[in-house]
């Protein structure tokens, strides 16, 4: 017993080694965001092609809802704008934009230099929706099931991995809930 | 000799001048409103930065997240509604003194807890082993020994 007992602080440090070793490879930007499992946050705000269109929480209609967080500021948004428009005409899911802190003229040409993959595009100028959502920087993109919960947020550009490792698996969840089968 | 002088005087009043546009200022109708915003904006962590507050970051979203706090007030908020509308949008991250709840408690009462441990370790080691003095002393023999030898030097 006595000389089990010695090996207490090796088995401690073995532990602690182990533990510190892991948190090595923690990504310390990886935040869980507060909102997931709850209702999409209602808002005012007007359509960024036509700021006479009003829009709230009740337009973003569909079985699976993708919201993608942009700007013309945000660099990564041009990186994903390939995959979202890929995306978008798959037409398994219906894509909206949070036009996030930009301004109108400059967004409207950016969706007419490249191509708008989305239905249409909420211009938040002030990032209040963008505050609602616990958006803290662009792209993110939500995921909202028919029932207007938000399912997954997902901090980051959009490409092929992380939309089939990511986003697939949330998105067939939601299918399946809905009784929806895919012919593949 | 006078346009490197005038150079150098210009580079530095736009310093300041860049200088005072990052950081953005309210103005409050009295001082306990100003004193509530500055010791939120000092809890608050941003939650795009790693480590800084509301305060120090110069962030977009801090930035916002400062105007926020600024109009919550202005609306007759309490300081715990501020805090609870930014933990329900960002999470506990941007508390930086974390509520006590289950997930914090290792954070909360680990120190302490180590400290016990310590502290037991201690009293258990000091008081395993007394050292008695009819031990560590010499015997008769031993003594009359170590006088022969001392004798022989």
């Amino acid at each position: 017993m006595a000389k089990l007992i010695r090996f207490i602080p090796l088995v401690l440090f073995i532990a602690l080694g182990i533990v510190l070793y892991r948190g090595l490879f923690l990504n310390p930007q990886a935040m869980p965001s507060a909102l997931i499992g709850q209702a999409m946050p209602s808002f005012n705000l007007t359509q960024l092609a036509n700021d006479k269109i009003d829009l709230s929480e009740k337009d973003l209609k569909g079985q699976v809802v993708l919201l993608n967080v942009w700007g013309t500021w945000c660099v990564y948004c041009k990186y994903e704008h390939p995959y979202l428009v890929d995306i978008a005409k798959s037409g398994r899911v219906a894509l909206y934009g949070l036009n996030y802190k930009d301004d109108r003229q400059d967004a409207q040409q950016w969706l007419t230099d490249y191509e708008d993959p989305y239905q249409f595009s909420i211009f938040d100028p002030l990032g209040k929706l963008g505050i609602e959502l616990g958006v803290t920087a662009a792209p993110e993109t939500f995921v909202i099931d028919g029932q207007g919960i938000i399912r997954m947020k997902y901090v980051g550009p959009i490409d092929g991995k992380v939309w089939q490792e990511r986003f697939l698996p949330v998105i067939e969840l939601i299918e399946k809930e809905n009784g929806i089968a895919r012919v593949k | 000799m006078l346009n490197k002088f005038s150079t150098a005087l210009l580079s530095i009043v736009l310093s300041f001048s860049a200088l005072a546009f990052t950081s953005d200022t309210y103005t409050f109708d009295d001082e306990v409103t100003e004193k509530r915003y500055k010791s939120l904006v000092k809890d608050l962590r941003c939650p795009k930065c790693q480590n800084q507050n509301l305060a120090d970051s110069n962030s977009a979203i801090a930035t916002d997240l400062r105007r926020e706090v600024y109009e919550l007030l202005a609306q007759g908020k309490a300081d715990i509604e501020i805090v609870d509308f930014m933990v329900k949008r960002y999470g506990e991250f941007v508390l930086y003194r974390p509520k006590v709840s289950t997930t914090t408690y290792v954070l909360w009462f680990g120190p302490a807890f180590l400290l016990l441990i310590g502290v037991i370790a201690v009293v258990v080691i000091v008081r395993r082993k007394p050292i008695k003095k009819a031990q560590a002393g010499l015997s008769e023999q031993q003594k009359q020994q170590l006088d022969n030898i001392l004798k022989d030097k």
